[in-house]
């Protein structure tokens, strides 16, 4: 009775602490396989064409709104202490350091990544996957490595459209619905945000929850169990994961970044 | 599948976009000017404080309000145990003279420290490498209250600090009342 509890206790720890292993080999010979990308370049693209082209409506839209939402909340919190003239830098730093990162990974977990594992996880169930190696095709390099590439490319990119739609979503309620000036708005953001500190950090952000998001899809696809019930709960659990480790890592990176200020 | 040509195409909107946004970011959020990507035309100049109170790096440098420069740096001279600045000045600005004043201000009440520069009368100029040997420090208030108190109870007799007490009490008291009648409105 006594020890059941720890047998318990001990194998689900075993178990996360080996899958977490396997996952990280995995990701290594992924690495290993995308250097034989170069060649076939068109791989690489039909998956950024996936990945990031068919995702950029969502990341315009939330951005926009987001961007309008800050402008509105800003503005009523500001123009209590007469700083209404700030909101452009409210609106920018937020979203340059840190709801540009975060809300794009959370929007690409969501539509992207779990695309990605249910997709790779139903060639998986068809054994498409296993029909390749028979082929002497290796499916790291044919199916994993553009995808886990084109993650990688795709999600600075939307994160920097996220955060510059969403400056101009904040222009739009702030400065023409709410009448904040114009020029305050601009030359406000442009004298206290720093290119490195602020805009580079924040590109380094979104490229690390790009790494986490197409890493736990990709390895979430090709180790589902191949069954219509084993996809289901791999691709829900690429979107439980990534969306946990995207805030966790955030918090780890913003210490870093901004903690000593 | 999406025809090879149309993927190729979106994918080149989609990275040009993200090129795009980043150079927003870059020139309209963030404050690069194209001067300073190849390679800054600035010079430096140093000035040392005897307090620098709240000043930071980055700080703006002004002439008659104008910006000339940033605080590039901050650091106790360890001889004589004063603040040097360091500051990166714009090399359209090579011509302040070598008797130049450097004050440390306040912009509005309880706004950012910045540096402001008063050119003096001199023949020669500053330049890279360069000294201002004419400061004047922070105003740390209460180093000003401390003053204020010890010149007012400064002949002996302890009058004037009560005296000095009440009248601060009926300032807070008026500020109070103040802020209370904006609150209501």
């Amino acid at each position: 009775m006594m020890f059941g509890f720890f047998a318990d206790l001990g194998r689900a720890v075993l178990d996360r602490v080996n899958r977490l292993g396997r996952a990280s080999i995995f990701f290594v010979q992924v690495l290993a396989a995308s250097w034989q990308l170069i060649p076939r370049f068109q791989l690489l693209l039909q998956q950024i064409y996936a990945v990031g082209v068919l995702t950029l409506l969502i990341i315009l839209v939330a951005g926009l709104f987001v961007g309008m939402v800050l402008g509105f909340q800003g503005y009523t919190t500001l123009v209590r202490f007469g700083a209404e003239d700030s909101l452009g830098l409210l609106v920018a730093l937020s979203l340059v350091r840190e709801l540009g990162p975060v809300v794009t990974a959370l929007l690409f977990a969501g539509r992207a990544g779990s695309a990605l594992t249910a997709e790779i996880g139903l060639m998986k169930a068809t054994e498409q996957l296993a029909g390749m190696e028979m082929m002497a095709v290796n499916p790291l390099m044919r199916v994993i490595a553009p995808r886990l590439i084109a993650g990688m490319i795709a999600m600075p990119i939307l994160a920097a459209l996220f955060s510059a739609i969403g400056v101009l979503g904040g222009h739009l309620v702030g400065v023409e619905l709410l009448g904040v000036d114009s020029g305050s708005y601009w030359s406000q953001m442009r004298e206290n945000v720093d290119i490195y500190d602020d805009i580079f950090n924040g590109v380094i952000k979104s490229l690390v929850f790009g790494v986490a998001c197409a890493w736990i899809a990709v390895f979430e696809g090709y180790d589902a169990v191949p069954t219509s019930e084993g996809v289901s709960r791999a691709t829900n659990r690429t979107v439980v994961y990534s969306s946990l480790s995207v805030l966790g890592l955030d918090f780890v990176l913003t210490s870093l970044m901004f903690g000593e200020a | 599948m999406v025809d090879r040509r149309v993927v190729e195409i979106w994918v080149g909107v989609f990275v040009l976009l993200g090129g795009l946004a980043l150079a927003m970011l870059a020139f309209m959020v963030g404050n690069v000017r194209v001067t300073e990507l190849f390679g800054a035309q600035e010079y430096q100049i140093t000035a040392q404080f005897d307090n620098i109170g709240g000043l930071k790096v980055k700080a703006p440098v002004t002439l008659a309000g104008v910006r000339i420069g940033r605080v590039s740096s901050i650091y106790v001279d360890q001889q004589d145990f004063r603040a040097v600045v360091e500051m990166t000045i714009s090399n359209s600005y090579n011509n302040l003279p070598t008797d130049t004043t450097a004050i440390i201000l306040t912009s509005g009440v309880l706004g950012e420290q910045y540096i402001g520069i008063e050119p003096g009368g001199e023949e020669t100029f500053l330049k890279n490498g360069d000294q201002i040997i004419l400061t004047q420090s922070a105003l740390v208030l209460e180093n000003l209250i401390g003053q204020f108190l010890y010149s007012a109870g400064g002949d002996g007799d302890t009058d004037g600090i009560s005296k000095l007490a009440g009248t601060l009490e009926r300032l807070i008291e008026r500020l109070f009342e103040e802020e209370s009648k904006k609150g209501a409105k």
